[in-house]
């Protein structure tokens, strides 16, 4: 016999944007559940133990994009979550040497210098034109898109505000601002530096998460996503939430179950119910039915619509451009448990530039063969990745004298390909393990020997983030970051308000404006609009930059 | 956290953090109050002893302030002076060999990246030292020009001698040929040893450049030399006093340089910076002229000038209004001139006013004493020269004292 419970609001999914659209439906007194269909809460920002002793961030490793405005609104330092800021990181070559990114200014100079002399000033011009992208587009990141065909006064007001605020930026700015959404990362930094490796640290940034190599044209935007977030309003850094990304959902719920919101976890959604055009509730995997008037997806456009809802409710073209909807996946994720801190040989004793971001890619061209492989359906036989030692300054994650190790890991393809075939059921444990074995494999340039040192390892395929986590392919941002799904266009062009064609059902995660990342944007827009149409527009805080 | 049992002993690549000039050790030993700021990545003194004593040395004695850290380039070449009147705003060819200049630069847009001084070593022979860091920007601009660059910031050593006794040091260090320089005036007294009466205090004063493995032994020696001459090492605070005394701007404080600029309309032109007589329109083409040019028929968006303050309370910070109630600007640099005994500063107003609008302007001054903030609102009046001046700065030969 199922649960039949009737809410004001019912939101599909746990991640940070549902959960964050939770709460603020919940402090503007509305009666919300939140169904997750895993056992735990979370989503992608999740902090699971998997080997005793040792916690993971399972899929998003590290937090910077999170918008400080949610966090003040939702109060979440009060349930539990701390940033900290992490300094450092580095490239290491096949040779025995590196590049170290220094959080000390003049050190970094140095290693600049020490690359290429020239690159130095790159450095300083390179970063303010990435800082000056990036104070245009912070305020855009919590405003709704505006919809350039209406003549709505208030989509011609935000449309306004668009105009201002580009032309505030100056012609060359401007100037600068589109070749940014559609250049090539590669292509962007050729023009700015000299250093192969120097380019190779930084173009990572533009390719994490997105089925595209570093040549191609909309890899410049990516990187600039991955810089516009703070931590304390320092733009580009980048922190670790203090027990793993999972803390930051577990405060959200936290927040959301204070302000008297339920959370029911164990069952997916079915199908989302609609009579006459209107959604009017939930049944879940388990028989359970929930009604509402207002129900949010926290799941991507495609899953949503694809997945979970009748066809027939929705206009073809609609369906036609979610299927379109580029949900590519192409990363993979390894967390692995160890047993003593890794030896990098090439790094001094105790580096503190070891507490960042290290990767093994060591040129633009080696990045490129790594999509290369990708594109014919095979995880990259050089892969880039993106790894981090939390455990250095997060003493939570692992017993004292221990370490966690997080590695994401790109490219690898959804459906892969074995014998002429690709799917994406061809992703066994044997495959798995032959990715991993690929992935330290090339960790060896960085860190030899230390597959001694793995007591436990969790490998994830895409396929394995569509299963357990529910993104559609596995891509992290629930749908490219190019600037084709961007802004309006984001997911579906006249959708892109968090509203879809049936009345009281919207989209509140990262397949809506403004993307992917721990973010928490759409999540707070989504409410923003949810509430307006409730009649308590008011409740939502105006921001201001 | 890392392992040591390993028992690596690898150095960094680069050194962390600030590092010594030649002079470090000199200037460790005699320091007492262990004030140190960083400068273009070097440890440098804010204060050594004592801000006072070190600012009246300046005026009364001499100081030594070790200048190492700033940024130099030598630019040589057959092309060298055509690029720097290329890059330059003023009339590079008018700089001769054997002195020094004083000198902006631009952007295309005629926005201020750095100033600078310009010492000219023979026809095709240049150095430019600046507080910026601009090695990309003059192998830009040396595109097409048959030129050397040359970084030479981390290679030459440079001490700042200055104060009305400073020629006396020279002379009792052996090294009186500097007698014969006039303000602006550059030469190689002794091999490897160049001198130049330029300085940053408006007072008498010699700077002297040299490889940095010849710069202790010429600190001894100069050190050896002053003992009847009042010689204070000094820290950055003393001088920038003296600076704001001498009208004298400063990167980062009194303008910012458009490359380090975020924001759009924070740079600004030489013209607005009161530099209209380093600014040679009549020369050939150099970056920024054709923006200039509009700018000087279109006018001028501020006016950064010297201003004189009532009342005895520092002005930095403050902000400037016109009749008391219109906000027109703010103090850059503001300090009471012990020296002159007036309560000085520079100021950054929006034109008209601290132009063609000088009267009834007034500064709004925050005072904090012991726990209690008080505000005081103060006259204003532009100033046109410098705050000090003195006859001995410019006497040619130098008097002892």
């Amino acid at each position: 016999m199922g649960q039949h419970d009737t809410f004001d609001a019912i939101i599909a999914g746990s991640g940070h944007n549902g959960l964050t659209t939770a709460c603020y439906l919940a402090r503007a007194g509305l009666r919300v559940l939140v169904v997750e269909k895993n056992d735990w809460i979370g989503g992608a920002a999740v902090s699971r133990s998997l080997h005793d002793g040792w916690t993971y961030s399972n899929c998003s490793y590290v937090c910077s994009l999170l918008r400080r405005e949610i966090i003040r609104d939702l109060e979440l330092p009060r349930f539990g979550l701390q940033v900290i800021p992490y300094e450092g990181g580095a490239t290491f070559t096949r040779e025995g040497d590196y590049f170290a990114y220094y959080s000390d200014h003049d050190a970094l100079n140095r290693e600049l210098a020490r690359q290429n002399p020239r690159d130095v000033d790159a450095y300083e011009r390179f970063s303010q034109a990435v800082m000056r992208q990036c104070r245009f587009i912070r305020p855009f990141l919590l405003r709704t898109a505006p919809d350039p065909t209406s003549l709505k006064p208030r989509d011609l007001s935000e449309l306004l505000y668009l105009v201002k605020k580009a032309n505030d930026l100056g012609a060359r700015e401007l100037g600068e601002t589109q070749r940014f959404w559609t250049m090539s990362i590669a292509d962007f930094l050729d023009e700015h530096f000299e250093s192969d490796l120097v380019k190779a640290h930084i173009a990572g940034g533009g390719i994490i998460g997105t089925g595209l190599g570093v040549y191609s044209p909309g890899t410049a935007y990516v990187l600039l996503h991955h810089y516009m977030g703070d931590v304390d309003g320092t733009i580009g850094a980048w922190g670790f939430a203090r027990g793993g990304m999972g803390s930051i959902t577990q405060a959200l719920a936290a927040s959301f179950e204070s302000s008297g919101g339920t959370i029911v976890t164990g069952s997916g959604i079915d199908q989302f119910l609609t009579k006459g055009g209107k959604v009017t509730g939930v049944a879940l995997e388990n028989g359970d039915v929930y009604h509402a008037s207002v129900v949010a997806s926290n799941m991507d456009v495609r899953r949503t619509f694809i997945n979970h809802t009748a066809e027939s409710d929705l206009p073809s073209e609609f369906v036609t451009a979610v299927k379109r909807f580029k949900t590519r996946g192409s990363s993979g994720k390894i967390n692995v448990s160890l047993d003593r801190f890794p030896t990098f040989p090439a790094a001094p004793d105790g580096a503190r530039f070891l507490s960042g971001d290290m990767h093994c890619s060591t040129s633009l061209q080696e990045l490129e063969k790594a999509y290369d492989d990708w594109k014919v359906g095979r995880w990259s036989q050089e892969p880039y990745f993106d790894m981090l030692i939390p455990t250095q300054i997060d003493p939570t994650m692992a017993p004292p004298g221990k370490h966690m190790m997080t590695v994401f890991v790109q490219y690898a393809p959804y459906d892969l390909e074995v014998d002429g075939v690709r799917s994406p059921d061809n992703w066994n444990e044997t495959q798995r393990q032959a990715f991993a074995t690929c992935v330290f494999d090339k960790m060896e340039q960085a860190c030899p020997g230390i597959r001694d040192h793995i007591l436990h390892a969790e490998v994830r395929s895409p396929y394995e983030l569509e299963q357990e986590v529910g993104l559609t392919e596995g891509n992290i941002f629930q749908g490219e970051l190019t600037f084709d799904q961007l802004l309006f266009n984001r997911p579906v062009p006249g959708y892109a308000q968090y509203r879809t064609p049936i009345d009281g059902m919207y989209l509140v995660g990262s397949s809506t404006h403004p993307g992917g990342g721990v973010m928490g944007a759409p999540g707070a827009n989504a409410a923003r609009e949810i509430l307006r149409d409730v009649g308590k527009g008011q409740a939502m805080p105006v921001y201001t930059d | 956290m890392t392992d040591t049992s390993a028992a690596r002993t690898l150095e960094e690549a680069v050194p962390l953090g600030l590092i010594p000039t030649v002079f470090q050790p000199r200037l460790e030993a005699l320091s007492s109050a262990k004030s140190w700021m960083g400068w273009a990545g070097y440890q440098s003194a804010v204060v050594i002893e004592n801000m006072e004593f070190e600012y009246f040395a300046i005026r009364n004695q001499s100081t030594l302030f070790d200048v190492s850290p700033m940024h130099k380039y030598r630019i040589q070449g057959p092309d060298a002076e055509a690029m720097l009147n290329r890059m330059m705003t003023r009339d590079v060819r008018k700089i001769r060999p054997g002195r020094v200049g004083y000198t902006l630069w631009c952007d295309e847009e005629g926005m201020v990246i750095d100033d600078g001084t310009l010492f000219r070593f023979g026809p095709d022979d240049f150095r430019l030292c600046c507080q910026e860091r601009m090695l990309g920007w003059v192998l830009d601009a040396a595109w097409g020009f048959d030129v050397q660059v040359t970084d030479e910031s981390d290679t030459i050593s440079g001490l700042s001698l200055q104060g009305p006794t400073s020629f006396s040091i020279l002379k009792d260090a052996g090294l009186d040929a500097a007698a014969a320089l006039k303000p602006f005036d550059l030469a190689e007294i002794e091999p490897g040893l160049w001198i130049s009466r330029t300085g940053f205090t408006g007072d008498l004063g010699y700077e002297l450049w040299m490889k940095n493995a010849d710069g202790l032994a010429l600190w001894d020696r100069l050190w050896d030399a002053a003992r009847d001459w009042g010689l204070k090492a000094i820290g950055f605070e003393a001088l920038n006093l003296a600076r704001i005394e001498a009208g004298f701007i400063a990167a980062q404080v009194d303008f910012q340089p458009i490359h380090s600029t975020l924001r759009l309309g924070r740079g600004r032109t030489p013209l607005e910076l009161g530099f209209e007589r380093l600014v040679d329109f009549e020369k050939d083409h150099f970056n920024g002229r054709r923006a200039l040019l509009q700018q000087r028929q279109k006018g001028l968006r501020t006016h950064l000038v010297k201003i004189e303050l009532g009342g005895f309370k520092p002005s930095n910070g403050a902000l400037l209004y016109h009749r008391k109630t219109k906000e027109v600007g703010h103090v850059t640099s503001g300090a009471w001139s012990p020296t002159t005994k007036r309560n000085i500063a520079l100021a950054e107003l929006k034109a008209p006013y601290g132009g063609q609008v000088q009267d009834d302007l007034w500064a709004e001054i925050y005072v904090h004493e012991e726990g209690q903030w008080d505000r005081r609102l103060v006259p204003v009046t532009v100033q046109t020269s410098p705050f000090f001046s003195h006859p001995r700065a410019r006497a040619t030969p130098p008097r002892p004292f």
